[in-house]
């Protein structure tokens, strides 16, 4: 036990080093319950990684405090071993879509753009090469017909496919997307999946928080599962099984549910 | 000279006024909490500018007829009636159109305004005894007001305060809880009028005293001030009550009590007391309260979290979790845990392995939702569920602590 | 009319209140957008504290120490609002209220308490300002434009409002691509790295300069009308920013314009002898423009339902 923590960190510092997204002692309370107590997380490389857990569980929160969009009380968070503000340009973060106001006045194709930001500064023109590369990224969503439309005039599927294909316009290594498949139709959810399975494929890394238990096996890699601390993280195998599942869901989570999922 | 004005001493007319405004103050603290419940506070503020046109309309009005215009009575009528349609226009604009109800407030608000400041210089310009003194309704005017003035003041506030005692449950229903009070068949739409029929009888009664632009501040503030000290609603309704009154009495007896302090805006400062007052010092809500919370909480997550690193061998990375256990004698100086930090520490993480099974466990659910990651196991459970528990868990059984 | 009356009379006070309604929509639109469009109101009350404190402690009417007073008088009542909003858990709404109340008061009975009697200083003035009377005397007909002398005589009104203009103009050129992100996306504004909290002061700064500059020709209300009215009707006729931008642009002009000739002309057509104030005037048109628009607009219901039902 008389181990002195400099020992320990140098090991650690390795592993975070390579990860992509890594998170230590990160808690976020809104008022004086924490809805995220002390997690530690260690997003592996070039695989698809689900956050998993209850309704309430801090899920987003946890998402949004990595990404600086909400003050944590406490925590560290590198991104591929460096701290999040110098690596801003490999994060494309694909907010719910419940958080923006639909009525905005802007197309399809504007909102695209805006995941060149970063790319064209705060003056640069927009050419028709940026044109051209929002094109294409909506193309790849399947959405390349409705460009020109006003986002309201969308369904929510197809929001959340525009909100994917600005993630896509940013070129990043690292993708975290916040319940992208929260009441989307079934085209959407198929064209969503096969964007983030070739972006895995193109050596991405892919976050996603997920609400959906029975689809875990099929989409991805690894899970994480959170009930305000840490309960389980690894691979689907390791990390997706009854015990776990129950200790994330405990009794709001039927046994004959947990005895199905964890038998796919 | 002050103490003389508090207790009613200085003249009928003072007094007259100091009573109205008291009447008026609660009746507007009443009637501010519904709307602040029901998150419209700035809907007053279009409702008071609204009132313009119609001061300078009935005025027009009322000279056309052969009267001399300045009928207390006639100018506030006239005011309710413009403030109606502003409220109908704003209420139309929402309703009908994109726009949100801040945009349809300021807009209703400045248009109204800059209509009523067209017709007070067309007043001018007919040259009907100078201005009639209409300007007094933008910031209130108490000076030289008429006995029967300050008897329809008076009397407007205590029929304000009237209907208000005769209405107050299904519009606390409605202000705190629309749809429930929807699905108990009350007639919500026309409640949400009466609310509104309510802020603007209390306008119109306090153009005189407070004036149209400060008007909003008798609305507002005591009901915001209220709200610090209480949870429940019809306490912050009384609070409010009891903060308006009080504001607008001292405000109207300091004003009358030194020339030079015109009454609506000390009204308002007074007010403003009591908030600034009530956001500093309130025992929950307050910013001292909440300041000290804060800290408190943050120095248990550190501590906390300090803990189950150190007994699970993790490093720690916050400079402040160090200091923390450093100060409470849990590690020294070079990082490596002392004896009693090493107790505590296994402790902790003892605690974390017997939340994990109550909180798996569906036997457990009602204990297991209390869990935020710094209650204690032994507040929530017997120490026989606990040792029930550590059954379950094995390992070595001695509990420190 | 000929160019002997209506430049001298006319082309000044028509320019600056184009240039002043122009100046508020311009920030108005994102103010809008962001469900702030209240914060304009509260920036304009606080205008009077502001120059009032500002003349006290310099003691004179001067036009930099005011404009410096009233804009630190929106910042304080911005940061206030904010302070209240976060610490006392308060809805925004009735932060406002609090803080713009409070300071209007504070500055009305700092006036009362204070010997102006001998200035030019008194709260009907700042509230609803005087258009009318920033005329170029010197002006003999369009020709005194080119006329060194004469433009020297310029109100001094003009080009200060001219400048703000200006200075808003590039803020907004500046962060256009910005304040889109933001406006309609905070959370991924703050991911790209954009410091959205103060593009957001940035953006309230800009808008208190605009008020601060126009109050002295349209007063501190009717501020308001030029910040919320034209970006709101602009809204009805269009789902694109830029045009909305344009529209909203269009409808300022138009509202000035409209505004100063009925207010100044529309009395004598009637038959009555004296103006009446044009500062009011151009906040009624701009109203009529917004009922117009919000009763014919092509884009008035909200997006979702198409327009027309």
């Amino acid at each position: 036990m008389t181990v002195t923590l400099a020992n320990i960190s140098a090991e650690e510092e390795a592993c975070i080093a390579k990860s992509p997204l890594s998170i230590r002692g990160l808690t976020v309370t809104y008022g004086e319950k924490p809805a995220v107590f002390s997690v530690d997380m260690t997003v592996q490389p070039g695989q698809m990684t689900a956050i998993i857990g209850p309704n309430g569980a801090g899920k987003s929160t946890m998402l949004k405090a990595a990404l600086g969009i909400v003050p944590p009380v406490s925590g560290r968070v590198q991104v591929f071993g460096r701290p999040l503000e110098e690596q801003r340009a490999r994060i494309a973060y694909v907010p719910q879509r419940a958080s923006v106001d639909w009525d905005f006045p802007t197309r399809v194709i504007d909102v695209v753009l805006m995941g060149l930001y970063r790319e064209l500064g705060l003056l640069g023109r927009i050419g028709r090469s940026h044109r051209a590369k929002a094109m294409d990224c909506l193309e790849r969503v399947g959405m390349g017909d409705f460009a020109e439309r006003q986002i309201g005039q969308l369904s929510g599927g197809q929001q959340q496919r525009v909100f994917l294909a600005r993630a896509l316009a940013q070129g990043a290594d690292l993708y975290l997307l916040d319940e992208p498949f929260a009441g989307v139709d079934a085209a959407t959810e198929k064209a969503i999946i096969s964007v983030l399975k070739s972006l895995r494929e193109a050596g991405k890394t892919v976050v996603v928080v997920h609400h959906d238990l029975a689809t875990v096996v099929e989409y991805f890699d690894n899970v994480f599962l959170i009930n305000t601390r840490r309960v389980a993280e690894g691979t689907v195998a390791e990390a997706f099984t009854e015990a776990t599942l129950q200790a994330a869901y405990g009794g709001r989570l039927a046994t004959t549910q947990i005895d199905k999922l964890a038998r796919v | 000279m002050l103490l003389d004005a508090l207790l009613l001493q200085l003249g009928y007319n003072a007094t007259l006024v100091a009573i109205g405004a008291a009447l008026l103050g609660t009746a507007a603290g009443i009637t501010g909490t519904f709307l602040f419940l029901r998150k419209r506070a700035l809907v007053s503020d279009a409702v008071s500018h609204a009132t313009l046109p119609g001061v300078c309309i009935a005025f027009l009005v009322m000279v056309f007829l052969g009267g001399d215009g300045r009928n207390l009575a006639g100018l506030l009528l006239g005011s309710a009636v413009t403030a109606g349609i502003g409220l109908l226009c704003m209420n139309w604009l929402t309703r009908n159109t994109r726009l949100a109800e801040d945009a349809a407030i300021g807009a209703v608000l400045s248009v109204f305004f800059g209509l009523g400041i067209v017709l007070l210089t067309v007043i001018q310009t007919l040259g009907v005894g100078r201005q009639a003194g209409l300007e007094g309704f933008l910031l209130g005017s108490t000076a030289g007001m008429l006995y029967s003035d300050a008897l329809v003041i008076a009397g407007g506030g205590a029929a304000a305060l009237v209907m208000i005692l005769l209405t107050r449950r299904p519009m606390t229903l409605v202000a705190f809880d629309p749809e429930y009070a929807t699905a108990r068949g009350l007639p919500v739409e026309r409640i949400d009028m009466l609310m509104m029929g309510l802020v603007m009888a209390v306008t119109v009664v306090g153009l005189k005293i407070v004036g149209l632009i400060l008007i909003v501040a008798l609305l507002i503030i005591p009901a915001v001030t209220a709200r610090f000290w209480t949870e429940r609603s019809e306490h912050v309704v009384l609070l409010a009550g009891l903060f308006g009154g009080l504001s607008a009495y001292v405000g109207a007896a300091l004003s009358a009590s030194a020339p030079n302090l015109p009454t609506g805006p000390i009204i308002v400062l007074v007010s403003f007391a009591f908030f600034a007052l009530s956001l500093f010092l309130a025992p929950n809500r307050g910013v001292l309260a909440a300041v000290l919370r804060h800290l408190k909480f943050q120095r248990r997550v550190h501590l906390r979290q300090g803990l189950l690193a150190l007994a699970q061998g993790h490093a720690i990375y916050e400079s402040l979790t160090l200091r923390l256990l450093r100060r409470a004698g849990l590690v020294r100086a070079d990082g490596v845990a002392t004896e009693r930090g090493r107790a505590r520490a296994s402790k902790a993480l003892r605690d974390e392995r017997r939340w994990e099974v109550v909180r798996s466990d569906m036997a457990h659910e009602a204990a297991a939702a209390l869990y935020d990651g710094l209650r204690d196991i032994e507040t929530v459970l017997t120490q026989d569920q606990i040792q029930e528990i550590d059954r379950q868990i094995g390992g070595p059984h001695e509990v420190l602590s | 009319m000929s160019g002997e009356e209506f430049v001298p009379l006319s082309l000044t006070p028509m320019l600056i209140g184009i240039f002043a309604a122009v100046a508020c929509a311009l920030p108005g639109n994102f103010l809008l957008l962001r469900r702030q469009a209240l914060i304009g109101d509260a920036i304009s009350h606080v205008v009077l504290p502001g120059i009032v404190v500002a003349f006290l402690m310099t003691g004179m009417i001067a036009a930099w120490p005011m404009m410096l007073g009233a804009a630190g008088a929106a910042i304080v009542a911005v940061i206030l609002i904010e302070a209240i909003r976060r610490l006392g858990r308060i809805e925004p709404g009735a932060a406002m209220g609090v803080v713009f109340t409070t300071m209007f008061a504070g500055g009305v009975l700092l006036l009362e308490q204070s010997d102006t009697s001998t200035v030019h200083l008194d709260v009907e003035h700042a509230l609803y300002g005087n258009l009318e009377s920033l005329i170029w005397l010197d002006a003999i007909g369009w020709s005194s434009l080119f006329d060194a002398t004469a433009l020297a005589q310029l109100p001094v009104e003009l080009p200060r409002m001219a400048l703000t203009l200006v200075g808003v103009c590039l803020f907004i050129a500046l962060f256009w691509r910005a304040l889109k992100i933001s406006t309609f996306d905070e959370g991924f504004a703050r991911t790209m790295g954009i410091r959205t909290n103060l593009l957001g002061l940035g953006l309230v700064i800009t808008a208190a300069v605009a008020a601060v500059a126009a109050f002295d020709a349209v007063g501190s209300i009717i501020v308001i009308a030029m910040f919320i009215c034209p970006p709101a009707a602009a809204r009805m006729m269009t789902n694109r920013l830029e045009d909305q931008i344009g529209w909203s642009v269009l409808f300022a002009v138009l509202s000035a314009v409209l505004g100063y000739v009925l207010a100044g002309y529309g009395p004598l057509w009637l038959g009555a002898s004296d103006a009446v104030s044009a500062a009011g005037m151009i906040a009624t048109v701009s109203g009529v423009i917004l009922g117009v628009a919000a009763r014919f607009g092509p884009c008035r219901s909200r997006a979702g339902a198409p327009a027309g039902i």
